[in-house]
């Protein structure tokens, strides 16, 4: 239990200093600028595995709210209002986008959920294609400038990855914390036994409630990123393919778990972005993984991994662990 | 044993790598002759992907006909797939610039791909070559690494509008298109013409680009002489036959996208008899053209639209520009301004130079969709000489006046 547990300090030791020194052994700005895509969708993901993995609530509308964040940040700065008024209204937009979309499709879970989600995720994205003075229609809007807080400009590439990285490790911290939370855990229970939730005297429908407002908050989050780092919003970002290959990423790094999300969308962005440059048909090389996760690894990349790594040790070691395994 | 072996391959590898390294440097004239590296944002994936695809065409039929080789350079081409989305452009780009570290970009395609990256190549200093509409990159919010080798939005219309009002008479028309800057813009440069020279525009109708069915647009149209359609990439087709579908006779004018030469062996009869206003004709009596539809046709098999004219064109002019930088393309200021200055007399679509805005001024052609031999073409009827994206306007009035938009210039009633 005590080594388990000083391995994992130690791996997340690495993990963040390999994360935080980037810049330095990464070749190139176009790489970093892959880095920082790579923490802005993850934080996205991980908004959407509040849902998909802790309340077995399957969404196909994330988009639309990541999109509405982003447009509400581009209108405000706009309209000549500041960053910081643009960010704290862009986080209110979308939570409350958030809280309208909860109460319309909490009324059912499952297919029904995501059906909901679904068309929600298509009006927002209707309303940007045709709502033409306020969004700009199919010409987007555009981010001339990114913030310079306190004199340190976010428009060097650099700058922006580690201000990128500063937000995804506070997301990654909250998440951790939510989870092992007596609302996490709570979450959990409606999740996998709704009925006795209830009997146990839960408010099943407020818990979740609560869930759908903390992944909206970090899908706005995410969806501020983005447009900072684009400097530009147009419609295509709310469409249903946006969703889904956010979707994707969850299911493919392994829903409910911390580490899944991140993973997966470190595989969608590098196929969509570098191997792309490679593979013209790199839709197809995409199938073809989640085809190959789908059947070797249905849970997962980072549980299968987990489990394939049990199953290695373990044969190397097997009387530690029936020893660990001991009262 | 095979450990060992791939490493002192390894090491044989690096030794001989750091031996060419100390040979080059002390040599200055081969950095020179660094090749040039030339970057395409283009589409490849999706609808847009058929004038995409041209575009890639365009520009390896001029690289094979040098050679690959401009002003004593290599050139070597890199290609990127933008999905026709603005983020996907924007990556692309960044790929070119960052990663390829390219000295000049030809593309994007589609005017919100340009929005979208046009801040970022003002940022990087790279000069861009894009066949994109959005009027004011070269109009009243100019970009002074941009240039347009084919013409804005509305620079087509111009010369449409006066052909209808002057040549065809036509007096009452609806104009329909979609409902973006594209759009919009070519839209209003042809109502400014077609009032100015005694017509009246007595609607406009905005279907959205992703259209399913035009019946219920189709059916709007009545009350005139004649309908000006402004369709982009493969939605001139369905329009048309819809147009016909409905027993529909006015006769259509259009601008380059509308109908466009690749367009040709989709077309069906509901086509015969449309007028569009293109930079490029087909049918264009030149040496340049000769050879440019000879090489697309053997190499492709298609002939040559449009799209892949302006990039052929746009390759022609980097290649020009290089040769009057005598080949430096690392002083990014210095290069723009030798793009800029170019003149070329033997180009597909005829001579053309580039105004102060980096906006190309060159010949317009009206031409009439007809049948000869079995195959549909379009003729050459007019050729308007000349034509800058001012049309005939005073440059400061038009730039005082607002950008042309879905509202600009009003209806009259």
């Amino acid at each position: 239990m005590n080594s388990t547990m000083s391995l994992r300090v130690f791996a997340i030791i690495i993990a963040v200093a390999a994360l935080a020194t980037l810049p330095l052994w990464m070749g190139g700005i176009y790489y970093i600028n892959v880095a920082s895509q790579i923490l802005l969708y993850a934080v996205f993901a991980l908004g959407l595995n509040v849902l998909v993995g802790y309340a077995g609530l399957t969404s196909l509308g994330h988009a639309g709210l990541f999109g509405v964040a982003a447009y509400a940040t581009g209108y405000m700065l706009q309209l000549g209002y500041g960053h910081t008024e643009s960010i704290l209204v862009a986080l209110l937009v979308g939570v409350a986008s958030m809280a309208v979309y909860a109460v319309l499709s909490l009324r059912s879970t499952g297919i029904g959920f995501i059906m909901i989600t679904l068309a929600l995720g298509e009006i927002l994205w209707g309303l940007a294609y045709r709502w033409i003075s306020l969004t700009g229609g199919d010409n987007g809007i555009n981010v001339p400038k990114r913030p310079a807080p306190f004199g340190y400009s976010l428009s060097n590439a650099t700058n922006f990855y580690f201000t990128t990285l500063i937000v995804f490790l506070l997301v990654v911290v909250v998440m951790a914390i939510f989870v092992r939370s007596p609302l996490g855990a709570a979450l959990r229970g409606t999740r996998d036994q709704p009925r006795r939730m209830n009997a146990l005297g839960y408010h099943v429908w407020a818990i979740r409630f609560y869930a759908c407002l903390f992944s909206g908050l970090l899908t706005a989050v995410s969806g501020i990123l983005f447009v900072y780092y684009t400097q530009f919003i147009s419609p295509q970002t709310l469409a249903l393919t946006s969703s889904a290959e956010v979707l994707l990423m969850v299911i493919a790094g392994g829903p409910g778990t911390l580490l899944g999300p991140i993973v997966g969308a470190g595989l969608v962005v590098i196929v969509k972005t570098v191997v792309s440059g490679f593979i013209e048909r790199w839709n197809f090389l995409l199938g073809a993984i989640f085809v190959a996760i789908v059947i070797l690894m249905p849970d997962g990349l980072v549980p299968g991994t987990t489990r394939l790594w049990r199953l290695a040790t373990r044969k190397r070691a097997p009387v530690a662990a029936k020893t660990e395994g001991a009262p | 044993m095979s450990r060992k072996l791939s490493r002192r391959k390894f090491m044989a590898g690096t030794a001989a790598g750091a031996a060419l390294a100390t040979f080059k440097f002390p040599t200055p004239a081969l950095a020179q002759a660094a090749p040039f590296k030339l970057g395409l944002l283009t589409v490849k994936t999706g609808p847009l992907a058929q004038g995409g695809i041209q575009m890639e065409q365009g520009v390896v039929t001029y690289l094979k006909e040098k050679n690959y080789t401009f002003a004593g350079r290599k050139v070597e081409f890199i290609s990127a797939d933008t999905g026709g989305n603005p983020a996907g452009t924007k990556t692309k780009a960044q790929e070119l610039i960052e990663r390829e570290k390219v000295d000049a970009i030809l593309g994007p395609l589609a005017a919100f791909e340009l929005l979208a990256v046009t801040d970022y190549i003002t940022e990087q200093k790279t000069p861009m070559l894009s066949l994109a509409g959005a009027e004011d990159m070269t109009q009243r919010r100019p970009n002074p690494y941009f240039l347009r080798p084919s013409a804005t939005s509305a620079q087509a219309m111009h010369p449409m509008a006066d052909f209808a009002a002057k040549e065809l008479k036509l007096k009452r028309i609806v104009t329909i298109s979609e409902d973006f800057a594209f759009g919009h813009e070519q839209m209003g440069g042809f109502q400014q013409t077609f009032e100015e020279a005694g017509g009246k525009i007595v609607n406009k109708i905005w279907p959205p680009l992703v259209t399913p069915d035009y019946t219920p647009f189709v059916a709007q149209i009545g009350d005139c002489d004649g309908v000006c359609q402004g369709f982009a990439g493969s939605n001139p087709l369905r329009f048309l036959k819809t147009y016909a579908a409905a027993g529909l006779k006015y006769p259509v004018v259009t601008g380059e996208t509308g109908g466009d030469d690749a367009l040709l062996r989709s077309f069906g009869d509901e086509a015969l008899g449309m007028y569009s206003s293109c930079p490029y004709t087909l049918d264009l009596d030149t040496d340049g053209n000769k050879r440019f539809v000879a090489a697309m046709q053997k190499d492709y098999g298609v002939d040559p639209g449009f799209y892949a004219a302006g990039l052929y064109v746009a390759a022609q002019t980097v290649a020009a520009g290089l040769e009057k930088s005598n080949g430096k393309s690392d002083d990014k200021d210095a290069f723009i301004k030798a793009l800029r200055s170019v003149e070329l007399k033997d180009t597909p679509r005829g001579a053309i130079k580039y105004d102060h805005f980096g906006n190309v001024v060159g010949d317009f052609f009206i031409r009439h969709l007809e049948k000869a031999n079995g195959k549909y073409v379009n003729k050459t009827v007019k050729t308007y000489h000349n034509i800058s994206q001012f049309w005939t306007y005073d440059e400061k009035k038009f730039l005082a006046a607002p950008v042309y938009s879905r509202n600009y210039p009003p209806m009259k009633s």
